[in-house]
């Protein structure tokens, strides 16, 4: 036995107020799976933001679309590291595969991720890629040839039905990725949402919650990188990409933020028994995570910022670099603001017992496989693999090239 | 046209038939999971409380402790006590008491006292379990006789099962790192031995046996008593009966 963690959990017995069964002084989990559904939400956002160009052919945002999916792709295979790590037993976690029960709604995670990785995200990725990549190994040598001749599969067919099939083999995948990307997410939200025996996760709403809050966090997240990206590799930030999707960023943000208002408004207004106990928790343990980070910080602040420019239109229009700093500001404030989403949620669903009579609470280690410094690695994985990604299949040229304009109409049509 | 109606009508008609539709609904409800009770001459293991009776002594938190090689550090239980404390301006307080509790406060000196009592708790072997349900693995599962185990050879540790027990009877065994709770002491009941905590309860609070069993001590603590279980209107259908249970108790 750990003395060092029955020394943690002593510490904490100061702290609990209230009652609380006695077995509920340790959460269960931590940070780890804070960080799990903060991952697969930007994979989901990501690949929707991806299939606005594909499907609904919204052209501005063309230059985001591969740096999109290669974002996907980067998130979506750190994801399974959070989860297999906070096992008990991760060297066991291989059961879950081969032995899944079908009842239970997480043993349907390795059938999910096999699904949207393979089936979705890959070939997706791989048809785009296919003709380039074939292009790309005619001019290289050496490792780089190699690398993309193998990726390619070896085909070399870059003829017109060739061509004309990866277009269509794309739409179909795409298609079929957006209600994927949807059942990815909607499923991470029903793992929680079917705990019957805990009131602040028990919500048919928490599934959709989740999925625009990954709208939200996915879309926030690519509109980052490629601000960041983009002048790093000498380029210059389109601002009609930019604008456009800013747009679809404020709609899913003003969406995602009726959900939760609704399900607050919901939970208030019908005050079952749990109602005390858990506006205890949001007002003691939750005030700074939810009411200052989530709601103002993450939602509000960015809403307000993104208003501005469009009710200010004509000043922010003239001024494109005051625009890509409240942009800047929106983004990255909506980034923390979707993970302290996570945090409430996954926290501060155990921080109340579930004999609705008292409050616990998590103290965070700094090292450990629980820790916070693993989580930070975690966090960073994803852009390092991505960095890795774009060396394989550079998506500059896409993104350095300006959009044409018009599409949006063509979408509406 | 008339292949893809033909192949649709088919597909309709599988579809409907009671095989796919039964094969899809059975893996949803938690019920699949569940055993019914089984017929008379099967047993069926269930456990009464009687909340009048304990005095809240902890003597069967210390032999289960000592019996299942539970974790010395008070927090990790198969079973335990809590005290409630219902004073007159409507405020109740509860506590779990330990081995070394101070004097619960008596209620004949105490003026603001309206009423206290103990109430023991440990898992409620739900014949509808959620905790069976949820395991991703299928590591806890429950046996013929009603008991829920957990198999801790095959269970990852994922604690979704933990999060699922709406009564706090679970806990990740800090050696084992699986997930750990109250078996009905399975080793003993499947010699004709009592549970250890019913064994060792001076007063007969607990009470353990066969529910199909037509003359037992369960069968007569469910004749003789006005029967309550925790959280009904959650649907796990406990398998802990407590006769004078109190409302205030979760």
């Amino acid at each position: 036995m750990n003395p060092e963690f029955i020394h943690t959990l002593r510490e904490l017995l100061p702290q609990i107020q209230g009652y609380i069964y006695p077995n509920e002084i340790e959460i269960h989990w931590g940070l780890l799976i804070v960080v799990y559904p903060y991952i697969t939400g930007v994979v989901a956002g990501a690949f929707i933001l991806a299939s606005l160009v594909k499907v609904f052919n919204v052209k501005e945002v063309q230059p985001l679309y591969r740096l999109s999916l290669l974002t996907a792709l980067a998130y979506l295979l750190v994801a399974p590291m959070a989860l297999v790590a906070h096992l008990g037993h991760p060297e066991r976690f291989y059961e879950i595969l081969l032995t899944p029960q079908t009842s239970s709604a997480m043993a349907m995670f390795g059938f999910v991720y096999a699904w949207y990785l393979m089936a979705v995200l890959l070939l997706e990725i791989w048809f785009v890629h296919r003709t380039d990549m074939i292009a790309w190994a005619e001019q290289e040598t050496g490792v780089m040839r190699f690398i993309h001749r193998t990726l390619a599969l070896y085909s070399s067919d870059t003829g017109e039905r060739a061509v004309a099939f990866d277009h269509k083999a794309l739409k179909v995948i795409t298609i079929v990725g957006i209600p994927s990307a949807f059942l990815l997410h909607g499923y991470v939200g029903f793992i929680f949402g079917s705990i019957k025996a805990n009131p602040w996760w028990s919500s048919v709403l928490i599934p959709i919650v989740f999925l625009f809050s990954a709208i939200v966090s996915g879309i926030a997240l690519v509109i980052l990188l490629y601000m960041v990206i983009t002048p790093l590799t000498g380029g210059k930030i389109s601002m009609k990409c930019v604008d456009k999707a800013v747009d679809f960023l404020f709609y899913a943000v003003i969406v995602d933020f009726s959900l939760e208002l609704v399900d607050f408004i919901h939970r208030v207004y019908q005050s079952e028994e749990e109602i005390k106990i858990l506006s205890e928790m949001v007002m003691n343990k939750l005030f700074a995570s939810l009411i200052i980070i989530q709601v103002l910080l993450g939602m509000l602040v960015p809403l307000t910022l993104i208003s501005l420019t469009k009710i200010f239109w004509r000043r922010f229009h003239l001024n494109e670099d005051l625009r890509k700093m409240v942009y800047f500001i929106a983004v990255i404030l909506i980034q923390f603001g979707i993970f302290a989403t996570r945090w409430n949620v996954v926290i501060g669903g155990q921080m109340f017992s579930k004999s609705f009579r008292g409050l616990t609470t998590y103290k965070m280690e700094f090292g450990g496989i629980e820790g916070l410094l693993f989580s930070i690695a975690l966090l960073a994985l994803p852009i390092v693999i991505l960095a890795v990604l774009t060396k394989i299949l550079p998506p500059w040229q896409e993104m350095h090239a300006e959009p044409v304009s018009e599409g949006a109409e063509v979408a509406g049509s | 046209m008339n292949g893809r109606r033909t192949f649709l009508r088919g597909f309709v008609s599988v579809l409907l038939s009671g095989g796919a539709i039964g094969g899809i609904l059975k893996i949803l409800p938690a019920k699949a999971d569940a055993r019914e009770a089984p017929p008379k001459g099967q047993k069926w293991y269930g456990f009464g409380v009687s909340v009048d009776k304990c005095i809240g002594c902890a003597r069967c938190m210390e032999a289960c402790k000592n019996e299942n090689n539970v974790p010395r550090e008070p927090f990790f239980f198969r079973t335990w006590v809590e005290r409630y404390i219902t004073r007159k301006n409507g405020v109740t307080t509860v506590k779990a008491i330990g081995p070394n509790e101070e004097p619960s406060p008596e209620a004949a000196s105490d003026k603001s006292i309206l009423r206290s009592f103990f109430v023991p708790k440990l898992c409620n072997q739900c014949a509808s379990p959620a905790c069976v349900q949820v395991c991703p693995v299928g590591a806890t599962f429950q046996t013929k006789d009603g008991v829920v185990l957990v198999n801790e050879k095959t269970c990852i540790g994922c604690r979704y099962c933990i999060q699922a027990c709406p009564y706090g009877a679970r806990y990740l065994h800090p050696v084992t790192r699986t997930a750990d709770k109250c078996t009905f002491c399975y080793h003993r009941i499947s010699h004709g031995l009592l549970p250890a905590c019913v064994e060792v309860c001076p007063t007969q609070t607990r009470i353990f046996g066969d529910l199909n069993a037509a003359a037992s001590p369960m069968s007569r603590f469910l004749r003789m008593n006005k029967i309550h279980v925790l959280k009904p209107g959650l649907n796990t259908e406990p398998k802990v009966y407590y006769a004078s249970l109190d409302g205030e108790v979760r």
